[in-house]
This record gives structure tokens, C-alpha cells and sequence, in this order.
């Protein structure tokens, strides 16, 4: 027989001002299975609770009715008072009269008292059907799993590598570095960025705890949190890293030229290469796409040229499993592809490149030298025209969103312009100035005022060409007229981009992604590096643009939860989940297809106690189980419940008023 | 050849003229944890009023609803139910809500097929920070539920 206690909190006067509590304490005694009802000030205070401690022992209840603010707000205070007595703390069920009667029925006591009332009823009745229901322990392998040697990447794996638990990292191009690798300095320090990044790619490279799996791409992943199986394909490099020595014979000697993407096209690669100097790990590989050796079987040169005979010309993609218990996804973003903006000539004229584009020109290991050239003429460029939010804040053409690094980079270029072209001049189009960061307005300012350049606030409408020259044309918002700009070259700041692949990336790791591409993040504000599915967290551009500095933060932070999710052996998992009853199950797999985690499977069992026959029944893993009960409203035969919401739970509730 | 058929359903429950003065309607709100569940607390802190008929069930998703509790939930005692979960898109369990939807419009048109006026089972997306839509929600149900009069259809006693 159940022996109900219940608990009635006034909350100072957030309840009892509004609802008769003295009424609703008599209301709940006359319900047959309370055996105890008392109200008191603040249930959750420490003698509030001490209460709820005492009723238990004294009165030998069963479980327990707490009538207070939300569930939301306390459950977990009241579960831990019944934990203290000796109780299971899943023997409690709150009754939320603070938010749904007295804060919303302040004007109509009688009818807030008798919707207390009700709402306590509810709560008893449910409470009678609750289980006594254990956290799962669920093991844990401490080993994670980067994807993405950007600069996020890069700072997650040595993070978490730092504190001794092995890294997998995971890097689709021949090296890591990502985006920053290709940045000449960096705002608002003027860094150079090489000189900043290479360290941390040579700690990857040689720090024991990270395996660095460069050419890669990941698969498959399945499991659950603690407990992942993730399949990745080594790409062939057709050289044999082992061996390698990086000295660069096979590159020099190499006869096909491709564009060089490391420099934005401006230059050309090898079909056999490394993507830049400072490459971690410095080992060439060959792009099967161009090479004639892989294509039509002639040439070799490479493997002739080459004295540790490292060319593999016959090497297969590899699959690599690994076990891990946490993944981090740094995938980053690409840029924003200007074509539609057809008014600025985008593709017709050679002129008019991208902010890339510009920042490897500059860069003193760039294609060019350091200096800026007009792609036209290789002229150097006196006056340059800066377009900032190309693709951003644009819903017609582009996307609604901000970039956030373009207004600091443009003012980073107009400074890099000045100190490699001195007698040049830059004008730079912006709709507003965004320099919101640590020492960022500053750098703007200095940027205005080191190099003098011309800022004007307004779109481009066009650019033409006259002669040799550029004709920007657009509207200085502040004078309120139309103004042409004569240009050299001029340079635009597209939007930062999801990558591309992350809605792939996203199905295949079970995550999701917003409208545009970036992944989601589990809550914007209080959650903002884990995802939806445990275990999986987001550093970098991968999620939103970022800069540097709040990349870095993000990926550290990640380090953090992977470090805390690592910390024991085993996780503690909320019960709350789906269970089989295999009696009752006809294995018609309903549930397999709306489980939104793919958390149930198929078990064969004896058909009948002994029997050789064999059966087909769901299993719900619980490792992977959040609890939503998709799979309980779906089951024709009632075989699947869900601990602290079942049928039974649900329905005495519906039948107790 | 394809034939359609249309055919409007009319509702069976007779008006109930004889519905007492003072007789209010009791609704039973099924709610999602996440979305609908933290709105109407966010109506509570914001100290919303809205009319006191309504009776909560928290469940984790919208997804969880089995029309047996929408069914149960007439036949027992509720006047009305109202189904609330989390906006498309935004499930906490990614998909729930759009099962949950689906389930919803065969049920709603199972029980009109019976007999209910489409007004006593209403659905709702209710996000976490929709405390005034939540409140406006409820006023809306309570006023459309008021108007239908007390339910006698197969409830318990009457079969």
C-alpha cells in the first residue's frame, strides 16, 4: 500500500498569497494513499528539507509530493533530500503550483486553491506508479577524436593531450594549419601568423599523446557517448611517410603544374607537393588527379628522382578504426563564393580579387613575394578599393548574417597595403565598422589614421572598367551622393561560410546543423560548445564565423568538457529512459525507425522458454537512449515503456481529477 | 479514375444548454519538457494571467503523447486537451515534434470522425520563450472549450 507524504511550500508569499495553503494541506489528507501533508515556509530550505527527511523515516513513506515552484527549478534539491533518508530520489514528484497556479491566477484564489489541489492530486497519483529507478554507469574510453587541424583543432588536441589523454586528429589535407596558415599577420597585434602557428603544428606533431592522421577523412561513427567506434580513411599518398625525408627532390623534378589552392590559384603546385613550407607533417603527396604516373602509367620521374624510394605509386586508401569517448568537431568554414554579385564584375575583370587572395599576395611567403600585384598586368596597385560585407548582412544575394572578422581584417589590409606599398591609397566601402573585442576600435583607429585610408560608408553599385582602370561605383551615405573611385585592383571581403561538407558531416556524426550550414550548438548561451548528442562538442568556425581569439577560447573550452567527461571511469547517465518488454514484443521495428538517436536495435531471443526457434525484439541501447519516448507512443503492443514517464504514470494522472 | 471524396465532418455533440452557471470546463495540457513545459513556467515568472481551467502533464517530447491519453483524457475528465511542444526544427530530440504532429492530425481526425467538435483537441508550438504566446494559448483553448459546453460524449458514466 502506498504511504504518500506531501509537501506544500508557501515560497515566502509567491504561493501562499495567492493560493489558500492551509486549504490545499486539508484537501491533500483527504486523498486515500496520503499518509502525511504539511506545509512550510521554503521547502527548499535546509529545515524545509530537513522535514521532508524526517516524514520519510517517521512515517514510513513510499513516495513523496513536493508542491512548490517548477520542477525545472528544484526537482534536483527535493530528489537529493530523499537520497539523504535512505529514499530512491525517483520516488518524488513535484507539483508545480508556483508557476502554473499562484503566479498565473493571482486575481482568483478560490480557483488558484482549487487548481492546487488538483495539481497535488495529479502529482500523488503519479507518484504511486513511480519506480525506483538507478543512474546508469556507463564506461568510459579516454581517447578523443579531432576532427579538423585548423587553428582549433590544433589547440583542442594539444589541450586535451596536455592533460594526458591520447588524441586522434584528424585533418583532411595533406597538413594542418587550416585557414590561419594562410594568413600573413593577424589583428589586432599584427602578429605574423606563421610565426604564432608553426610551434603549436610542431607540438602536434611530436607530442605523444596526439596521433595525427593528416589526408584523412572520417566515415562512420557509431556508439554513444564514453563509448564511440569511428571509421577513417587514410587517403593514399602514394609516398611512404616512413621513409620520407621531405627533402623535396620529387616536387622540383615533378613536370605537371596545377594551381596552387594554399595560394588561391595565384601560383601553381606539382601533382606531387606539399602544400607550403612550414607543412606539419612536411611529407609530400601526390594529387591523384593530376598525376600522369596515376592517370596514363607514364612518367615516374618522382620515383626515380627520390633516393629513399618512398614513392608508392600502387598504395591503397587505408580504413582506420579507432575507440573513442569524445569528439571534437573543428571543421571550420570556407568562403563565400562572390558570383552573384554580377554588377561588380566579378570573373570578368582579373582585377577584382578576393581578401584571401589579397592576404596571400601580402604574405611574405605568398606567391608574389609579399607584394600586392594587379592579376592583370603584374603591376603594383596605387590605389585599392575595399568592399567589406560582400555576401554578409546581404539576404538578397547572400546570406542575412554577420561575418564578424571582415571589418578587421579590411583594416588590417589598408595597414599591410601601407606598409608594402607606401605611396598607395585605400578606400574602403563598409556598411558599419564592427570592432567590438579587446584592443579592436583601437586597431580601426589606427588603421584610419596610420594609413589614411579613405572610408565611405555605402554599397558599391558597380565596377566598370575604363582603360586600365577600375570605376567603383557607390554611394557615400554620409554626403549622400553617388561617388567613383578610380582602382588598381580591388578586393573583397566575402562572407565566412559554413564548410562545406558539415551537413554531410553532420548526418554521419548524428548532429545537427542551422540553415545555413553551421553546426548547432546544444544551447547558444549556456551550452555553447557541446552539441545535442553527449559527447560531441564544436571548436571554431564550425559552429559561427569566429575570430582567432574566440576560436582558440572555444577550443580550449572544449578541451575542458572532454577533460571533466574523462575524469572517472564510468558516466553517470539520467534512468530516464526506454525500456523493452520483450514478452510483448512483436519486432515490427517501429520503434527503429523513429528513434531519433538510433539507440534501439534488434536482439534475436528463443521463441518460447527453451525453445531452438528464434524471435526478433527490440533493444534499446542505453548508453545511446535520451529518453524522449518516440518510441513508446509508436509501439503498437505496448512493449516499450519510458522509466519516470510510463503509461501508467502518465494515465493515473489523467484519471486522478 | 480517382474519385474524391469529400465530406465535411460535422460534429454529433449536441449543445448542452443545461450546462450549469457556475460550471467551468477543466482542460488537460500535455506538455513537452523543453519547450512548451519551460514556456508556461516563463509565463508563471513573468506573472501572465491566464483563465485557471487548465490542468499540466509534463512529459519529456511531444513525440511521447499517445492519442490513448488524448482519448483517456475525454472520456475521464478533461472538457478539452491541449498538445504542446517545441516549434519544427527546434525538437530537443531533434524529431520528435514532427511525429508527434503527424500522430496528432490522424488522431484529431479519428475523433472528429466520432462525433468531436474539432476544437476540444488543440496543438500548439510553444517555444521556451513564449511565455505570452503560452498564456494566449490557454485563453484561446479555455474560451473555445467554454463555448463547446461540458462534455457528455462516451464520457465513463454515460456509456
Amino acid at each position: 500500500m502506498a504511504r504518500v507524504g506531501v509537501f506544500v511550500c508557501f515560497c515566502g508569499a509567491n504561493i501562499a498569497d495567492f493560493v489558500d495553503v492551509p486549504a490545499v494541506v486539508e484537501e491533500a489528507k483527504k486523498i486515500k494513499e496520503v499518509k502525511y501533508a504539511i506545509d512550510y515556509k521554503y521547502m527548499c530550505s535546509d529545515p524545509g528539507q530537513g522535514m521532508i527527511r524526517d516524514a520519510i523515516v517517521a512515517h514510513r513513506l513510499t513516495s513523496i509530493v513536493v508542491a512548490a515552484c517548477s520542477p525545472r527549478m528544484h526537482e534536483k534539491t527535493f530528489r537529493k533530500a530523499l537520497s539523504d533518508a535512505g529514499m530512491n530520489p525517483y520516488l518524488l514528484e513535484v507539483a508545480n503550483i508556483r508557476e502554473h497556479s499562484s503566479w498565473v491566477h493571482q486575481k482568483d484564489k478560490k480557483a488558484a486553491t482549487e487548481k492546487s489541489s488538483d495539481l497535488i492530486r495529479m502529482a500523488v497519483a503519479k507518484s504511486i506508479a513511480n519506480e525506483q529507478l538507478h543512474e546508469i554507469s556507463v564506461p568510459v574510453t579516454k581517447r578523443a577524436l579531432v576532427i579538423g587541424g585548423g587553428i582549433a583543432g590544433i589547440q583542442a588536441a594539444l589541450d586535451i593531450a596536455d592533460a594526458r589523454i591520447p588524441v586522434v586528429l584528424v585533418e583532411k589535407s595533406p597538413s594542418i594549419g587550416g585557414k590561419m596558415a594562410q594568413l600573413d599577420e593577424t589583428f589586432p597585434t599584427l602578429d605574423c601568423s606563421q610565426c604564432i602557428l608553426t610551434p603549436k603544428m610542431v607540438d602536434v606533431a611530436s607530442h605523444p599523446y596526439i596521433e595525427l592522421l593528416p589526408y584523412s577523412e572520417v566515415l562512420e561513427l557509431d556508439g554513444y557517448v564514453g563509448n564511440y567506434k569511428v571509421k577513417i580513411k587514410r587517403k593514399a599518398s602514394y609516398v611512404n611517410f616512413d621513409t620520407c625525408t621531405g627533402c623535396g627532390a620529387c616536387w622540383q623534378k615533378c613536370p605537371v603544374k596545377v594551381p596552387n589552392e594554399f595560394n588561391m590559384g595565384i601560383d601553381k603546385r606539382k601533382a606531387i607537393y606539399s602544400p607550403f613550407p612550414q607543412a606539419v607533417p612536411n611529407k609530400p603527396v601526390i594529387d591523384a588527379e593530376h598525376c600522369t604516373m596515376l592517370l596514363k602509367g607514364k612518367c615516374g620521374i618522382c620515383a626515380k628522382v627520390c633516393e629513399k624510394g618512398s614513392i608508392d605509386y600502387a598504395m591503397q586508401d587505408e580504413i582506420i578504426e579507432r575507440e573513442i569517448g569524445a569528439v571534437v568537431v573543428a571543421t571550420g568554414y570556407d568562403l563565400w563564393d562572390p558570383k552573384p554579385y554580377e554588377e561588380y564584375g566579378v570573373g570578368r575583370y582579373k582585377d577584382i580579387i578576393t581578401s584571401l587572395e589579397f592576404e596571400r599576395m601580402v604574405s611574405a611567403s605568398g606567391p608574389t613575394g609579399g607584394v600586392p600585384l594587379r592579376p592583370s598586368d603584374g603591376k603594383i596597385p596605387k590605389s585599392v578599393v575595399f568592399i567589406k560585407c560582400v555576401g554578409s548582412r546581404d539576404e538578397a544575394k547572400g546570406i542575412e548574417y554577420c561575418s564578424k572578422i571582415c571589418c578587421m581584417y579590411t583594416a588590417k589590409h589598408a595597414i599591410l597595403l601601407h606598409h608594402k606599398v607606401h605611396d598607395s591609397h585605400a578606400y574602403i566601402f563598409y556598411m558599419d565598422i564592427r570592432a567590438a573585442g579587446k584592443g579592436y576600435e583601437e586597431f580601426v583607429k589606427r588603421a584610419q589614421v596610420e594609413t589614411g585610408a579613405t572610408y565611405l560608408r555605402g554599397r558599391v553599385s558597380k565596377i566598370y572598367q575604363k582603360g586600365e582602370k577600375l570605376m567603383v561605383r557607390g554611394e557615400d551615405a554620409q554626403i549622400g551622393q553617388v561617388v567613383e573611385v578610380e582602382a588598381d585592383l580591388v578586393v573583397l571581403a566575402t562572407a565566412v561560410y559554413p564548410y562545406k561538407d558539415n551537413p554531410e558531416l553532420a548526418r554521419l556524426l548524428g548532429i545537427s546543423y542551422d540553415k545555413y550550414g553551421f553546426l548547432s550548438e546544444a544551447h547558444p548561451k549556456l551550452r555553447p560548445v557541446e552539441t545535442a548528442k553527449a559527447g560531441i562538442f564544436l571548436a571554431g568556425c564550425t559552429q559561427a564565423p569566429k575570430d582567432i581569439p574566440e576560436t582558440v577560447a572555444q577550443a580550449s573550452a572544449t578541451a575542458a568538457k572532454v577533460c571533466g567527461l574523462f575524469s572517472g571511469d564510468t558516466i553517470l547517465k539520467d534512468p530516464m529512459i526506454s525500456k523493452v518488454n520483450t514478452d510483448y514484443c512483436s519486432g515490427c521495428q517501429n520503434c527503429v525507425t523513429v528513434c531519433p538517436y538510433q539507440a534501439i536495435v534488434t536482439e534475436e531471443i528463443p521463441l518460447g522458454h527453451g525453445s531452438k526457434e528464434i524471435r526478433t525484439v527490440a533493444k534499446i541501447n542505453e548508453g545511446v537512449c535520451q529518453g524522449c519516448g518516440s518510441c513508446v507512443a509508436i509501439c503498437r503492443s505496448m512493449a516499450i515503456d519510458l522509466a519516470g514517464f510510463t503509461d501508467m504514470q502518465i494515465i493515473n494522472e489523467i484519471v486522478s481529477i | 479514375m480517382e474519385t474524391e471524396v469529400k465530406e465535411k465532418i460535422v460534429s454529433i455533440e449536441k449543445p448542452h444548454l443545461e450546462a450549469p452557471a457556475d460550471w467551468q470546463p477543466v482542460i488537460m495540457g500535455i506538455l513537452c519538457n523543453w519547450c512548451s513545459y519551460a514556456g508556461s513556467d516563463l509565463t508563471g515568472t513573468s506573472r501572465l494571467q491566464y483563465p485557471p481551467n487548465i490542468r499540466i502533464i509534463r512529459v519529456p517530447c511531444s513525440s511521447r503523447v499517445d492519442p490513448w491519453f488524448i482519448i483517456k483524457s475525454l472520456q475521464a475528465s478533461a472538457d478539452g486537451v491541449l498538445i504542446s511542444g517545441c516549434h519544427p526544427g527546434d525538437c530537443h530530440y531533434i524529431s520528435g515534434n514532427y511525429y508527434a504532429r503527424r500522430r496528432f492530425l490522424v488522431t484529431k481526425k479519428l475523433l472528429n470522425f466520432v462525433g468531436f467538435h474539432e476544437n476540444r483537441v488543440q496543438f500548439s508550438w510553444v517555444s521556451a520563450a513564449e511565455g505570452p504566446k503560452f498564456a494566449k494559448v490557454v485563453s484561446k483553448v479555455t474560451e473555445d472549450i467554454k463555448k463547446l459546453g461540458p462534455l457528455h460524449l462516451y464520457k465513463k458514466e454515460n456509456i
